[in-house]
C-alpha cells in the first residue's frame, strides 16, 4: 500500500470541539444474567448506561453537540454548513434526527442536514464526510455526530451489552483545531453480521461469526492500512481507540496489531458504559482528548456492521488545553449513575405493551 | 397541542429562547412581544443560559393525559439566573433528592409524542447541575 492511498482534504482539517454524554442510569449485567441465564455464566461488561425515559438518540446527540460547541468556543453558528448524525436508532423511521439538532443549537437554516447509517460506524461515516466537507472548502465547519440508544432482543448476547450514548466533533480549519487529521483509510466489504429488516423491532447478528470475519478482519485491515501507507508504527502512538463492543474484542485486537494495554485503557469505556453503537469508538476518543497532551497521536479505528472500519490518525495541539474545560469530561458522565434493575429498564426501554 | 403550535414554539421549547425589551432592558420567558414592566414592543431573541434554581416543587403521581408514561415525576418552578420564573419538569434525578434552592440548569427531553404514529415535541426540563471533577 502506498501513502497515495491515504485520505487526506486538500485543506489541512482538524477537530474544533468535542463532546460526549452518557444518560444518568446503569444496568449491571448481573442484572440481565439473573433474568436470563440464573445469573450463571460471566458477562462481556460490568453494566451499560440506559437512557431515561425522556431521551433518545435526538437528546443524547444534542447535548453532545452542545458540549463540543462549549469547547469550540465562539464560532459563528451560520458557518456551521453540516449538521450530520449516525446512529441505528433515530427516532423517526422518516424525518431527520439532524434537522432536530441543527435548529436547537442554532445552526439552521443555511445548513445540510443528513442522518447517517453504517450500525456502529455511521459515527465515523459522518466523521469522514465532515472531514471532506470542510477539507474541500465548501463549509468552514461541519459537525459530525455518533449516537445512540441501541436496540437489542431481550436475552440475547446483545441484551447484555446495547447501551446509550453521545460523541460530537465539530471539524473545521486545522489551525482552529485541537487535533489536527492526519490522514484516513476505509476499509469496507459486504459481509453480512449485524442487521435489521424493516419494521423489525430488533437487530439480528451472526453470533459467533462476529468474530474473526467481521470484528477483527476489518478493524486489522483498516489500521494496518492506514499505518502502512502513512509509515507510522504503534509505539507512534500515545493513544489508540477500538471499537468496543465488549471489554475482549478490543483488547485482542490491540494485541494482535501490536499496541500496549496502556495505549488503549483510557478510551477503554465500554466495561463501564456498554456499546453505545454509533458513538462506541467516538465517545472512547472524548476520553482520550480529555487527557491528552499537546504532541501525542491517536489512532482511532470503528467497526460497524460485520462490513467495514474506518481508520483515523490525529495529532492533539495545544489548543486542547485551554478548549477542554469548557465542558464535562466523559468521565463526569460515567460518574454520574443510577444503577436500577432489569424491570426498571424494560420500563424505561418501554418493552412493555401499555395497549 | 397542534403541529402548527408546536412548530411556532420551537425555539423557546429547544434553546430557552425568549426576548429582551430594548427599552427597559426585561429579559422576558416566555416570549409575549409586549415587555410585562414597560409596556413597550419587544421582538428581539434572547437565549437564556438555562442556569437557575428550584424555587419550588411538586412531584406528580396522577398525571394529565398524554404523560401517563412518566410518572411518577417532579415539576418545578425554576428561577433563571437572568431572572424569568419558569415552570418545567425536572430530569435525571429522584423525587427524594430535590430541594428548594437546588441549582439545576436547562437540557432539551421530549416533552411528549402524540400516539406510536405523531410527532414527538421536544423541549426544555432542568436537572441537577451535573458534578464536574474539575470545579
Amino acid at each position: 500500500m502506498s501513502e497515495a492511498e491515504v485520505l487526506r482534504p486538500d485543506r489541512p482539517v482538524g477537530i474544533v470541539g468535542y463532546g460526549a454524554y452518557v444518560p444518568r442510569y446503569r444496568l449491571p449485567a448481573a442484572e440481565v444474567a439473573r433474568v436470563w441465564s440464573g445469573g450463571q455464566g460471566r458477562t462481556p461488561i460490568t453494566e451499560k448506561s440506559v437512557p431515561g425515559l425522556d431521551e433518545d438518540t435526538v437528546t443524547i446527540a444534542l447535548e453532545a453537540a452542545r458540549n463540543a460547541l462549549a469547547r469550540a468556543g465562539s464560532v459563528d453558528l451560520a458557518q456551521i454548513r453540516a449538521v450530520w448524525v449516525g446512529s441505528e436508532s433515530h427516532p423517526y423511521a422518516v424525518k431527520p434526527t439532524s434537522t432536530i439538532v441543527a435548529e436547537a443549537i442554532g445552526a439552521t437554516p443555511a445548513t445540510q442536514a443528513g442522518d447517517w447509517e453504517f450500525a456502529c460506524k455511521a459515527g465515523t461515516e459522518a466523521f469522514q464526510a465532515a472531514v471532506g466537507f470542510v477539507g474541500s472548502g465548501m463549509a468552514r465547519y461541519a459537525l459530525a455526530i455518533g449516537a445512540d440508544t441501541a436496540q437489542a432482543r431481550p436475552g440475547d448476547a446483545l441484551d447484555y451489552t446495547a447501551a446509550a450514548g453521545g460523541a460530537a466533533y465539530l471539524l473545521g480549519p486545522a489551525d482552529e483545531s485541537l487535533a489536527v487529521i492526519e490522514g484516513s483509510f476505509s476499509y469496507v466489504t459486504d459481509t453480512p453480521d449485524f442487521w435489521r429488516r424493516a419494521y423489525q423491532h430488533y437487530p439480528s447478528h451472526g453470533g459467533r461469526f462476529t468474530g474473526q470475519p467481521a470484528y477483527f478482519h476489518h478493524i486489522t485491515h483498516a489500521a494496518r492500512g492506514l499505518m502502512e501507507a502513512m509509515g507510522t508504527r504503534p509505539e507512534d502512538y500515545a493513544y489508540a481507540v477500538f471499537h468496543q463492543p465488549n471489554v475482549k474484542f478490543p483488547r485482542t485486537v490491540a494485541r494482535r496489531l501490536g499496541f500496549t494495554p496502556e495505549q488503549i485503557a483510557p478510551g477503554l469505556l465500554v466495561d463501564r458504559i456498554g456499546n453505545t453503537y454509533a458513538a462506541s469508538s467516538l465517545i472512547g476518543l472524548t476520553a482520550v482528548l480529555d487527557q491528552a497532551r499537546p504532541g501525542d497521536r491517536i489512532l482511532l479505528v470503528s467497526f460497524g456492521s460485520g462490513a467495514g472500519s474506518d481508520a483515523i490518525s490525529l495529532r492533539v495541539t495545544e489548543a486542547i488545553e485551554e478548549r477542554r474545560d469548557r465542558a464535562p469530561y466523559t468521565e463526569d458522565y460515567i460518574a454520574r449513575r443510577k444503577p436500577i434493575d432489569y424491570a426498571t429498564y424494560v420500563r424505561q426501554r418501554r418493552l412493555l405493551m401499555m395497549k | 397541542m397542534t403541529l402548527a403550535g408546536t412548530w411556532r414554539l420551537r425555539h423557546q421549547r429547544y434553546q430557552l429562547q425568549g426576548e429582551i425589551c430594548e427599552k427597559c432592558g426585561s429579559l422576558i420567558f416566555p416570549p409575549r412581544d409586549v415587555c410585562p414592566e414597560c409596556e413597550a414592543p419587544a421582538k428581539t431573541p434572547y437565549t437564556f443560559s438555562g442556569r437557575g434554581e428550584v424555587y419550588s416543587y411538586t412531584t406528580v403521581y396522577h398525571p394529565p393525559a398524554g404523560f401517563e408514561e412518566d410518572a411518577p415525576y417532579t415539576v418545578a418552578l425554576v428561577r433563571l439566573e437572568e431572572g424569568p420564573m419558569v415552570t418545567a419538569q425536572l430530569t435525571d434525578v429522584d423525587a427524594d433528592q430535590v430541594e428548594i434552592g437546588m441549582p439545576v440548569e436547562m437540557v432539551t427531553r421530549r416533552i411528549s409524542a402524540e400516539g406510536e404514529e405523531g410527532v414527538i415535541t421536544y423541549g426544555y426540563k432542568f436537572r441537577p447541575v451535573l458534578r464536574r471533577a474539575r470545579e
